[in-house]
């Protein structure tokens, strides 16, 4: 199947309803359900949680657009209660955090793969070395502190393996700054993989700055403390990729074309029927909301939206375990650190982000702490000994 | 963290905020009661949700080809091992979490003796050992899930349901806040359930004719008997102490 975009396909605007009861629909299954649909609500629940972002800040400097923007976003709103609803409530926090740090590696690992820049499929490479890491550290608190397995939820797609260590992640601010790419000179693929992967980490951030302080356990709270803080880095990163010179209507443009993008390889891969009919709606929405978009677009810059899109989208989303490739990366890749917008060996790292990072750690790494000698094993660490 | 409860600034109930209660009754009273207008006929969406919702998931299949040709499930007629292997994943989610919830309370237990807020009341090494059985009758369960056939490391659906019932009760122990009574209360009723679904799974595994597992099931069971007699007296005891010890 090809997406063509600019063939008028799509659902009107005052066709993209919901009831109540179609907003609460009834949850994935925490078991049953294949960890890849887990992964695909989660990242587009990301992915609208951006549009929603993106679509008020447009509002405060756009008049003109504010009607457009309500309307489009309300739908948007809905869309993202339908799909973030699918998680079900047996889901603890620190389970559903499992399951967002599988996504930022599983989909970070195949749109570094798919991405043509080199630059931008470095950068990709670089922070999902670290949410690797992340998922060992959590991987390690769900067994040592709750006695879970982090596997129940990763289901042997995700490798539970130290990444480069979250205690030298800290860096600088000026560190996580990178080189954006020329919006006149890059393919629409790429411009797209940087708002996924922007979307999906600043959905994490937020996420783990919501549930950070709903922890008991103390060093699960600074765990949490110490993971957002590098989220927030990861968010300024990719959001540093993307180029400041873009028009209002340019990323609207762009972003409404990237939902499309999302849903579609969603709906391609999705192997629930009931899921993969939710992918096949919003797949219409989004296509309807690029409609209105392009006219607004033509209105109001009195430019072609052919002029920045691709006519048929991409091949789609690898909604399957990079394992090979994680691991490739890992070992060439885990001494690398930033200075300023360059990748470097650890020896040739700045003072500002040694000094920053000492600082944080004076009194104690949560991440070392929680981490120690962690090795996973299926059933647990207390399954060890019986293996 | 504080061992007795003190009197204080609970700002919580009404009769510290008497002014501002007594105005928000006046608006209570002088605002009628509306009831809801349901949309659609007469079922309210609570009741939709509740038909239409779905369990929350399977039992798996044995994974392997070796696990059902050597299962022991082959020789039952006329049961459903499924519901057996479900309350063992249960047990065994239980027992496992039970592990680090113990580890938890011992390590709060060892900071409050050793910063000498407590008398002695709690034997840590008693509370050691019991932490060591949890681990052995987890080891147990295992060993006996796979003799089934059935996937140890699998999250039954009541595994997960459990999962979700302790989590408020790990929650109070984990938090550095709650007193060791709190605390002790917390595994009382961790332990009063363990010891129900213990007597279940020893019944079970006799209604399916596995004599030995039951027997072995009964061993951990006057374990956890000894347990449930043990935090309840730590626990009535602190409790009763607090109450009665002289004013300061």
């Amino acid at each position: 199947m090809t997406v063509r975009l600019f063939d008028g396909k799509g659902a009107a605007l005052e066709r993209q309803k919901f009831t109540w009861r179609e907003l609460t629909p009834k949850p994935l299954s925490k078991l049953d359900d294949d960890a890849f649909t887990r992964v695909r609500v989660i990242l587009m629940n990301g992915i609208e949680q951006q549009a929603n972002r993106f679509q008020h800040m447009c509002g405060q400097f756009n008049g003109e657009l504010r009607e457009a923007l309500a309307k489009i976003r309300r739908v948007e709103h809905h869309q993202q209660t339908m799909i973030n609803w699918l998680l079900g409530s047996d889901h603890s926090p620190l389970e559903t955090t499992i399951g967002y740090e599988q996504v930022a590696i599983e989909v970070t690992a195949a749109i570094a793969q798919q991405e043509p820049d080199e630059y931008l499929a470095q950068t990709y490479r670089f922070g999902m070395l670290e949410d690797f890491d992340h998922l060992y550290r959590y991987s390690a608190l769900l067994d040592r502190v709750e006695g879970k397995d982090a596997n129940n939820i990763l289901q042997s797609y995700t490798d539970i393996l130290p990444g480069r260590p979250t205690i030298v992640e800290h860096r600088a601010p000026a560190d996580d700054l990178r080189h954006a790419y020329d919006r006149k000179a890059t393919l629409p693929i790429s411009k797209m993989n940087a708002l996924t992967i922007f979307s999906g980490e600043y959905q994490t951030r937020d996420y783990y700055m919501n549930i950070g302080p709903t922890f008991s356990d103390p060093v699960a709270r600074a765990l949490y403390a110490e993971i957002a803080s590098i989220e927030e880095q990861h968010v300024t990163q990719y959001g540093s990729i993307i180029d400041p010179n873009e028009t209002w209507l340019e990323k609207w443009l762009l972003s409404e074309a990237n939902e499309v993008y999302t849903y579609y390889s969603c709906m391609v891969a999705e192997t629930n029927p009931r899921i993969k009919a939710i992918w096949e709606r919003f797949l219409d929405y989004e296509l309807g909301h690029l409609q209105v978009v392009s006219e607004l677009f033509k209105k109001y810059e009195n430019r072609d939206p052919a002029e920045i899109l691709p006519e048929t989208l991409p091949d789609p989303i690898a909604f399957e375990s990079q394992r090979d490739f994680v691991r490739k990366v890992l070992s060439q890749e885990v001494d690398l650190r930033a200075r300023g917008e360059e990748f470097v060996h650890k020896d040739e790292e700045g003072k500002a982000s040694q000094e920053y990072r000492n600082y944080m750690n004076s009194e104690g790494s949560p991440t070392e702490e929680i981490g120690n000698s962690y090795q996973w094993h299926p059933g647990t660490e207390l399954a060890r000994k019986i293996a | 963290m504080e061992q007795t409860m003190k009197l204080g600034t609970n700002k919580t109930g009404i009769d510290m905020s008497p002014i501002h209660t007594k105005e928000m009754l006046e608006a209570i009273e002088n605002t009628p009661v509306v009831p809801a207008a349901l949309v659609q006929g007469e079922q309210t969406l609570k009741q939709t949700f509740i038909e239409e919702a779905g369990p929350l998931g399977s039992v798996p299949l044995p994974g392997t080809v070796k696990g059902v040709a050597k299962s022991l499930l082959k020789t039952i007629t006329g049961h459903h091992p499924e519901v057996f292997i479900n309350k063992l994943g249960e047990r065994l989610a239980y027992e496992r979490s039970g592990v680090r919830i113990y580890d938890a309370l011992i390590a709060k237990c060892q900071h409050t003796i050793t910063s000498g807020m407590i008398e002695q009341k709690i034997d840590i090494a008693t509370m050691q050992h019991f932490r060591e059985e949890e681990a052995q009758h987890f080891e147990l369960l295992v060993a006996n899930i796979k003799k089934l056939g059935a996937d140890p490391t699998a999250q039954t659906p009541d595994a997960d349901a459990i999962g979700v019932a302790s989590s408020g009760l790990m929650k109070v122990i984990t938090d550095p806040r709650t007193s060791i009574s709190q605390s002790l209360e917390a595994m009382l009723a961790i332990e009063l359930a363990d010891n129900a679904a213990w007597e279940l799974l020893i019944t079970l595994a006799e209604d399916m004719g596995f004599s030995t597992m039951a027997e072995e099931f009964r061993a951990a069971l006057r374990q956890e008997d000894v347990h449930l007699a043990t935090v309840k007296s730590w626990y009535e005891e602190l409790v009763r102490s607090q109450a009665t010890s002289p004013a300061p």
